[in-house]
């Protein structure tokens, strides 16, 4: 059922792919940048949180949050490119099951997110982020795999249903945009009024990014034995919807 | 499950079964049935839009048929679509290559999706990059490839782990004659030593005629004809007389002729079909002479499956492109 050889290299495709295309790289760093310039600097002395947190520390792990969820609702509709060059069907024709295909995408995908999420702390860092180290700050990196194996799978199970990438912009605007909105990234999840608020506690979005603030910042909702709860379901769920939408979709 | 290994001594590799394939209303594939022999070289032959890809896409399990059944290498394709990709291969028709990886590293992920053994695999691929010509060129991103150097690696690709059952769609389209001839060469070998079962689909004439044991003629999603070429073309009963004439002339001073055993008048061509063509050849010139038609110039041909596949479905295989005068264009130039 589970062909690891298969995972491995199409995990190597994707992370060769990533390697090759430098301006995807570029291109990932500029927007979490002017995010942080423009929203955290700025907005830094008008914004007054509950605690003695400051702005711009309280959005670095939100960024990290957004660019790990368009990194890989991207990687994950990489799948339609797959498909409009043809490869996905040299894919698809192999005897490895659907199952190994997705963890290959979703794994690889994840790696180079992982990848990009780190960047973006260190920008932070950079910028002036105080980041807190104690015995659980690595543990950011499990927060920002389980963002990416979610995002992902749910990218690649909305690209497994479309043929062209007119969807494509549909979905970062209804599907991408309002998941990072009402998330808790931007403003804390207990300011948004009350239906909103509903909204952002089914958002694994929401569960990452408090993940991301209790590890990174030292400061949480939720408190990170339920972000971890929450994202790791979240995980496993859209893993197997994503391995169901393998099966049912239009993946030729 | 193994019916026919132990009542007939003939195994079949697949068995096709009124196989439709419907896109909404669009009927694209309207109830084929065949069978291919283990071992055989199959060919669907057909003009654009007939079906052979979709039929092909049902088989090796990329789309589901709307109705039918059909087993590959003994595997149903709707139910033990596992078995059916263990055992197959194919060459798609449209471009399929990761152009942001090189060749090589395209043929790696192949072999390694289809879990060869590393050594078998680096082996295999020397063979197939020296096969298709691209070993210099193994190590640079398929994007810098041309048209014909992509073609070559997906065939090179196609073949190389070796499966029981190849699926080849107009796999040498595209490329020039002598590496036509070359896949043609390896195609028929791999047939040989290995007892590949091989079914292809083309639009050039003597791919079909060459390599195929036998060959089903496609048609708005039917199989019209199926047979070995010989037999096709031994349908059309005889040699085809073709005059090339300055006016038109009438129909019925050849068909009242009663060894002319079939006319046809295209513009200014006459084909005459008779048995016996080079002795004949003088007196259908003398019965032009005798009716004041002009001759500039004649032609005597064997049938080709392409008039084959004219007489059957009253039009060409590549219409489009305009093979009927391209012929004529080759007859005159042999008459000069
Ligand atoms: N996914 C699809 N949706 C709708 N129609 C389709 C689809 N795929 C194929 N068709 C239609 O089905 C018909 C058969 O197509 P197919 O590709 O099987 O033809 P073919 O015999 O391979 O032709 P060619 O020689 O041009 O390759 C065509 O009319 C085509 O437009
Ligand atoms: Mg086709």
């Amino acid at each position: 059922m589970i062909e690891f050889k298969a995972i491995y290299v199409i995990w190597l495709r994707e992370i060769k792919r990533f390697i090759r295309a430098k301006s995807r790289v570029i291109g990932m760093i500029v927007m979490p940048l002017l995010f942080l310039i423009g929203l955290g600097y700025s907005f830094n002395s008008l914004v007054h949180l509950s605690g003695n947190v400051n702005y711009f520390d309280f959005l670095v792990p939100g960024i990290v949050g957004m660019s790990l969820l368009f990194t890989s609702i991207n990687n994950g509709a990489s799948i339609i490119w797959d498909k409009q060059f043809g490869f996905l069907k040299e894919i698809m024709v192999t005897p490895n099951s659907r199952i190994s295909i997705a963890l290959g995408k979703i794994i690889g995908g994840a790696s180079t997110a992982l990848i990009q999420g780190v960047l973006v702390v260190i920008i932070g860092v950079l910028l002036g982020f105080s980041l807190s180290v104690t015995a659980v700050t690595l543990v950011f990196l499990v927060f920002m795999l389980l963002i990416a194996i979610t995002f992902i799978s749910l990218g690649l199970a909305i690209g497994s249903f479309m043929s062209d990438f007119q969807g494509f912009g549909i979905v970062m605007q209804f599907v991408a945009f309002p998941l990072f909105f009402i998330s808790g990234a931007l403003v804390p999840v207990t300011t948004l009024p009350t239906v909103l608020k509903y909204v952002a506690y089914l958002n694994p979005l929401t569960y990452g990014v408090d993940g991301l603030r209790a590890t990174l910042l030292g400061t949480s909702t939720f408190g990170i034995g339920l972000d971890l709860t929450a994202m790791l379901i979240s995980s496993i769920i859209m893993v197997f919807v994503c391995a169901w939408a393998f099966t049912k979709g239009n993946t030729t | 499950m193994n019916q026919f290994n132990q009542n007939n001594k003939i195994t079949f590799d697949i068995e096709v079964d009124s196989l439709v394939k419907k896109f909404k209303e669009f009927i694209a594939v309207n109830g084929v049935s065949f069978k291919v022999n283990s071992g055989e070289i199959f060919g669907l032959l057909g003009p654009n839009g007939a079906g052979k890809t979709t039929t092909i896409k049902m088989l090796t399990t990329l789309i589901e048929p709307t109705s039918g059944k059909a087993r590959v290498a003994n595997y149903d394709i709707k139910n033990n679509k596992s078995n059916v990709r263990k055992n197959i291969g194919i060459v798609f028709q449209d471009p399929s290559l990761d152009d942001k990886l090189t060749g090589k590293e395209n043929l790696i992920f192949h072999g390694m999706l289809y879990n060869l053994e590393n050594k078998l695999m680096l082996k295999r691929i020397s063979e197939v990059l020296k096969l298709v010509e691209l070993e210099d060129k193994a190590n640079i991103l398929v994007e810098n490839y041309s048209g014909g150097m992509k073609r070559r690696l997906e065939i090179a690709r196609g073949l190389m782990h070796q499966p029981k059952v190849i699926f080849l769609d107009e796999p040498t389209v595209g490329l020039d004659p002598q590496t036509r001839r070359k896949i043609w060469d390896y195609i028929i070998e791999l047939n040989k030593k290995h007892k590949t079962t091989i079914i292809l689909t083309t639009h050039y004439i003597e791919e079909a005629d060459f390599l195929c044991n036998r060959v089903a003629f496609v048609d708005h999603g039917k199989i019209v004809a199926l047979d070995t070429p010989e037999k096709l073309k031994n349908k059309m009963g005889g040699d085809i007389i073709s005059l090339k004439i300055d006016f038109p002339t009438n129909k019925d001073i050849f068909t009242k002729i009663k060894w002319i055993k079939n006319v046809k008048i295209i513009n200014d061509v006459i084909e005459l079909t008779v048995d016996d063509g080079e002795k004949k050849m003088l007196d259908v010139l003398d019965i032009a002479k005798k009716n004041n038609i002009k001759v500039n110039s004649v032609n005597l041909r064997k049938p080709s499956l392409e008039d084959v596949f004219i007489k059957i479905t009253g039009k060409g295989i590549r219409e489009e492109t305009g093979s009927f005068k391209d012929k004529m264009r080759m007859i005159h130039g042999r008459i000069r």
